[in-house]
C-alpha cells in the first residue's frame, strides 16, 4: 500500500497544474480538515468514544405517561416531569446520569439512564409521582443549622413544632445531596421538615391546607409599570380559593418566617413567599426578584406540579458491566470481520482498483470515529450496541456507492473510452445514482430516528451519519483518487491486475487504450 | 470472479441477455405463492413475539457451567408464577423470561442467592404491558411515513410509475421477510422491527440503481423505432446485473459478520435480531428490484399509448430480428397489446416523452 502512495504523488505533481490540481487539492483539503478536527477533539479532551449503557453496564428506565382523568399530557407537563425526575436522579450523585424526553408531541417517553450498578434504587426512585402542596412555614433556617431556634437552646419552640420535629429538623442536613432527592411520600395532614430544592435552606412546615390540584391556572407575567419585574400569577378553583383564602388570612400579621407559605413540590420547597395580605379572590400573585426564566419555571411547577402525571414503566433495562464489555467486544469483532470481508471481496473482484475501496473505507472509518468523538463531546452522543450495528451495516452501504461508480467506470471503458476520460464521464452518471440512493437511505434513517425509541435511535443516528459520511468521502476522496490513479500508467494501460484489463472487463475487441490515455 | 467480470461485459453489450421482463408472470407467480404462504402462516401461527411485545421480565445470569435444569429449579424456588422460558444463550449465559411479576426484586434476589452471584450482576429487563403496543404503533407510523415520503421523493426524481413500482417491490420485501419470520418462527423483538424498517431503505437502494439505468436507456426511446420500452428496460436490468450482485454481496458481508458474531458469541440480543432481519431483507431486496420492480415498471409503461405505438413500430420495423433481447421484447409487446382494451384509462398527460430531470 505504501508503494502505491509513493507512486501516486510524483505522478500527480509531474502533470500540469491545470489537470491534476483539482483531485490533489480535494484530497489535501480533506486531509487537512481531518487533522484539524482531530486536533480539536484532542484539545477538547475527547479522546474516547462515549459508550452507551448496554456497552458499559448500567440501568435505563423508560417511562410512558399515562393519561388519566383531569390529566393532560402536554410538552410542558412532560418537561416538568423531566425536571422533577432529574432532581431525584441527580441526588444519587452518579456522574453522567441522564434524564431526557424522547419522541414528539404528546407521544413522548422519558428515558432515564444511569451508568454503573445502582439499578434497584433508580427504578424505585423514578416510579413515584410528584405532589404539589402549600404549607405554612413554621421555622426557616440555614441548610445545615443544628437547632430550631439557632442561638438559644432554652427558648420555647414555635407554635406547632413538637420536640420530635425539632429533633428531626436538627438532624437534617440540606447541604447533603442525598436529602435533595425529593419523592417524599409524607401525608399532607402532618407537619414535616423539608429542604429547599437547591439546598440553600431548610424548613419546618405545617400540614398542607391547599393541594396542587386546587390550582386551575398559573402563568408568568411582567409588571408593565416595571415596579416589581417578573411575577407569577395563579388562579385557584372554588375549593382552592376558599382554602387559600383561609390560609393567607391566618398567616398575615404573624412574625417572619411564619407569615410565609411554602410551595412544596415533590417534598422539596420550591419557593416560600411572604404573604402580605389575605388573598380571598381565588387568584394570587407571587412577586420577588424573578428573572423571566425563574418566573416561568415557577409557573410551570404550579401548573403541572399540580397535575402529577402518572407513568407506566415501559421498559427497565439493567446491564451488568460484564455483559456490557461482552457486547462491546462482539460489536467490535463483527465490525473488524465485516471490514475484512469487504476488503477481501474488493481485492478479488476489482484487483488493485480495490485499493481505492479500501483506502476510502479507511478514510470513512476515520471520519466516523472522529464524529463519534466530537459528537460525544458536543451533543452528548453515546455509542450503543445498536449504533455499532448501524455503523457496520453502513460499511456495506458505503462500499455499495464505490461499486456503483466502479461499474459505471467499467461500462464507460467497455464503450471504448480511455480509463482517464471514463473516470470523468462515468462519475457524472454514477453521481446521480449515488445521490438518489443515499437520499433514500437518509430518509429511512431520519424516519427511523423520528419514530423510534431508545436504543433504536442510536442505530438510526449512526446509519444517517455514516450515509452523510459516505457522500463526503466519495465526493472528496474516492472520485479524486480514481481521477489520479486513472492517470497512472498501471491502470491506464489496463494491466491485468488493475481491474481494467480487457479480460476482466469481458472485452473482445482490443482498443489501444494506452495510446489514448497518454494524449 | 474473472468469469463473472466476463459475463458483465457480455451482459453490458446485450450479447448475453436474461429475459427478466418477458417472463414476469413466472416471477409474479413465485412471489405470489410465497406471499400467500406467508399470509396463511401469519394468520394461523402468527409471529413469535419477544417479551418486549408481550410484557414480562427477563433475567440473565452469566456463570460457567450453568444449565437449563438449574434455571428451572431456581425459578421454581423463587416462586415465579406461570410459564417461563429458560434458555442457554452464547457462552454460559442463562436467560430466563417470565410473565409480568408482582415481586420482581424478590425473584431477582432469590436467583442471585441460588446461583451465588451479586444481585447487580444479573442483567434484567422489565417490560410494561403497554410497551409492545407503543412500539408497534411507532413502527407502523414509521412504515407509513417512509412509504409516503419516499414515493414523493422518487416521483420527483424519476417518475410516478417508477416510484409506484419501487414501493410495490419494497412492500413485497417487507411482507416476504415477515412471512419468513412466521414460517421459521424466529423471535421478533424491537431490534427485528428496526431491521424490517431498515430493509425499506436498503431494498430501495438496489431498485434505484436499476431504475437509474432504465431511465438512461429509455430517455429518448420514442424518437426511434428500434426497441420497445420493455426491451430497453430488460437491457438495463442485464447491464446492472453484475452491479446489483456486487452491491448485494458487499452489503451482505458486514451484515453476515454481525449475524455470525451476534449469534455465535452473544447467542441472542440486539445484534442477532437486527442482522437476521437485515440479512433476509437484503436478499429479498435484490430479488425484488430485478424480478418485481422492473417488470412491473415495464408493464405499467407499456400501457401508455406512446409506448404501445412504439411497440407496434418496432414489431413492423424488425419482424425478423431474433437477438435475445428482441425476442423477449416482442413477446412483451404482444402481451401489452392484448391487454389494451382493459386499460383505456392509461391515456393522458403521460402520453408524452417523459420529462427530464436533473
Amino acid at each position: 500500500m505504501s508503494a502505491f502512495n509513493n507512486s501516486q504523488n510524483p505522478s500527480a505533481s509531474s502533470k500540469s497544474a491545470k489537470t491534476s490540481g483539482k483531485p490533489v487539492k480535494s484530497i489535501a483539503i480533506l486531509g487537512i480538515a481531518l487533522i484539524a478536527f482531530g486536533a480539536v477533539a484532542f484539545v477538547q479532551g475527547a479522546t474516547k468514544v462515549k459508550l452507551g449503557l448496554d456497552l458499559r453496564g448500567g440501568t435505563s428506565v423508560t417511562l410512558t405517561p399515562r393519561a388519566s382523568e383531569g390529566t393532560k399530557i402536554t410538552p410542558e407537563s412532560i418537561s416538568q416531569a423531566v425536571e422533577i425526575i432529574r432532581q431525584r436522579v441527580n441526588s444519587i450523585g452518579v456522574a453522567e446520569s441522564e434524564v431526557a424526553a424522547q419522541g414528539s408531541g404528546t407521544n413522548r417517553q422519558i428515558v432515564i439512564s444511569v451508568p454503573g450498578e445502582t439499578g434497584e434504587e433508580i427504578v424505585q426512585l423514578v416510579g413515584q409521582t410528584a405532589e404539589l402542596r402549600f404549607r405554612q412555614v413554621l421555622v426557616e433556617a440555614a441548610p445545615n443549622a443544628t437547632s430550631v431556634t439557632g442561638d438559644t437552646q432554652t427558648a420555647t419552640l414555635p407554635n406547632g413544632v413538637t420536640p420530635e420535629l425539632s429533633a428531626k429538623f436538627s438532624a437534617l442536613d440540606c447541604t447533603n445531596q442525598i436529602n435533595l432527592k425529593g419523592g417524599s411520600t409524607e401525608s399532607p395532614d402532618v407537619a414535616v421538615v423539608s429542604c429547599d430544592r437547591g439546598g440553600t435552606g431548610k424548613y419546618i412546615l405545617a400540614p398542607a391546607q391547599v393541594l396542587g390540584n386546587m390550582i386551575s391556572e398559573a402563568s408568568a407575567a411582567i409588571d408593565q409599570t416595571g415596579a416589581s419585574g417578573w411575577f407569577v400569577s395563579l388562579d385557584f378553583n372554588g375549593e382552592g380559593a376558599t382554602k387559600f383564602g383561609a390560609l393567607t388570612q391566618s398567616v398575615t400579621g404573624l412574625a417572619a418566617p411564619q407569615n410565609q407559605v411554602a410551595i412544596v413540590l415533590d417534598g422539596l420547597v420550591v419557593s416560600a413567599p411572604r404573604i402580605n395580605e389575605a388573598i380571598t379572590g381565588g387568584s394570587a400573585q407571587i412577586t420577588g426578584s424573578f428573572s423571566q426564566q425563574e418566573a416561568s419555571n415557577l409557573a410551570n411547577v404550579l401548573k403541572y406540579g399540580a397535575l402529577p402525571l402518572a407513568f407506566d414503566q415501559g421498559e427497565v433495562l439493567q446491564v451488568s458491566p460484564t455483559l456490557g464489555s461482552d457486547q462491546l467486544r462482539a460489536g467490535l469483532l463483527a465490525g473488524l470481520l465485516g471490514f475484512a470481508l469487504v476488503f477481501l471481496y474488493s481485492f478479488i473482484y476489482y484487483k488493485l482498483l480495490g485499493i481505492v475501496t479500501v483506502l476510502s473505507l479507511l478514510v470513512a472509518a476515520a471520519i466516523t470515529y472522529l464524529s463519534f468523538l466530537l459528537l460525544g463531546e458536543w451533543l452528548g452522543f453515546t455509542l450503543t450496541l445498536a449504533g455499532i450495528a448501524g455503523a457496520i451495516v453502513a460499511v456495506g452501504i458505503t462500499a455499495d456507492s464505490f461499486i456503483v461508480y466502479f461499474e459505471r467506470l467499467r461500462d464507460e471503458v467497455r464503450e471504448g473510452r480511455s480509463i482517464r476520460s471514463a473516470a470523468e464521464t462515468g462519475w457524472v452518471k454514477a453521481r446521480h445514482t449515488i445521490l438518489v440512493a443515499d437520499m433514500v437511505s437518509l430518509i429511512a434513517a431520519a424516519l427511523l430516528y423520528f419514530f423510534a425509541v431508545g436504543g433504536v435511535r442510536g442505530f438510526a443516528f449512526t446509519l444517517g451519519l455514516t450515509t452523510l459520511i459516505d457522500l463526503l468521502v466519495i465526493f472528496t476522496f474516492t472520485k479524486p483518487l480514481v481521477s489520479l490513479v486513472s492517470r497512472m500508467n498501471f491502470f491506464a494501460s489496463g494491466h491485468k491486475w488493475s481491474g481494467f484489463s480487457q479480460k476482466s472487463l469481458g472485452m473482445k475487441i482490443k482498443t489501444d487504450v494506452t495510446e489514448n490515455s497518454k494524449g | 470472479m474473472r468469469s463473472l467480470s466476463g459475463i458483465g461485459g457480455r451482459l453490458y453489450r446485450g450479447e448475453t441477455s436474461i429475459d427478466f421482463i418477458g417472463k414476469r408472470r413466472r416471477w409474479y407467480a413465485f412471489s405470489g405463492v410465497i406471499i400467500a404462504m406467508s399470509a396463511i402462516v401469519l394468520g394461523t401461527q402468527g409471529l413469535n413475539l419477544g417479551i418486549e411485545f408481550k410484557g414480562g421480565s427477563e433475567f440473565s445470569i452469566s456463570k460457567p457451567g450453568v444449565t437449563v435444569e438449574q434455571g428451572r429449579a431456581a425459578i421454581e424456588k423463587a416462586g415465579v408464577p406461570g410459564e417461563s422460558v429458560v434458555q442457554i444463550v452464547g457462552n454460559d449465559r442463562l436467560r430466563i423470561q417470565t410473565g409480568a411479576l408482582e415481586s420482581f426484586n424478590t425473584v431477582k434476589e432469590s436467583l442471585a442467592q441460588t446461583f451465588g452471584v451479586n444481585v447487580n450482576d444479573i442483567d434484567t429487563q422489565i417490560i410494561g404491558p403497554s410497551w409492545g403496543a407503543e412500539i408497534t404503533k411507532k413502527a407502523l407510523y414509521g412504515l407509513i411515513g417512509f412509504i409516503i415520503v419516499v414515493m414523493i421523493f422518487l416521483a420527483m426524481i424519476f417518475e410516478p410509475k417508477m416510484a409506484f413500482a419501487a414501493i410495490v417491490a419494497t412492500v413485497h420485501d417487507v411482507v416476504v421477510t415477515v412471512g419468513i419470520y412466521a414460517l421459521v418462527g424466529f423471535d421478533v423483538t424491537p431490534a427485528t422491527v428496526i431491521g424490517f424498517l431498515t430493509i425499506l431503505g436498503y431494498s430501495l437502494y438496489d431498485t434505484v440503481v436499476v431504475f437509474d439505468k432504465v431511465r438512461e436507456n429509455t430517455k429518448s426511446i420514442t424518437s426511434t423505432s428500434k426497441v420497445t420500452y420493455s426491451a430497453a428496460a430488460n437491457l438495463a436490468v442485464n447491464q446492472t446485473l453484475v452491479r446489483s450482485f456486487n452491491t448485494s454481496v458487499i452489503a451482505l458481508l458486514p451484515v453476515g459478520s454481525i449475524l455470525f458474531v451476534g449469534s455465535g458469541l452473544l447467542g441472542a440480543g440486539t445484534l442477532k435480531d437486527l442482522s437476521l432481519a437485515l440479512f433476509i431483507g437484503l436478499a429479498t431486496g435484490t430479488y425484488s428490484s430485478i424480478f418485481i420492480a422492473t417488470p412491473l415498471l415495464a408493464q405499467l409503461r407499456e400501457r401508455e399509448p406512446a409506448m404501445r405505438a412504439l411497440a407496434k413500430r418496432v414489431a413492423q420495423h424488425a419482424p425478423g430480428a431474433v437477438t435475445a433481447e428482441a425476442k423477449g421484447a416482442t413477446s412483451v409487446a404482444a402481451n401489452a397489446v392484448s391487454a389494451e382494451g382493459k386499460n383505456s384509462w392509461a391515456r393522458g398527460p403521460r402520453n408524452q416523452p417523459k420529462r427530464k430531470r436533473r
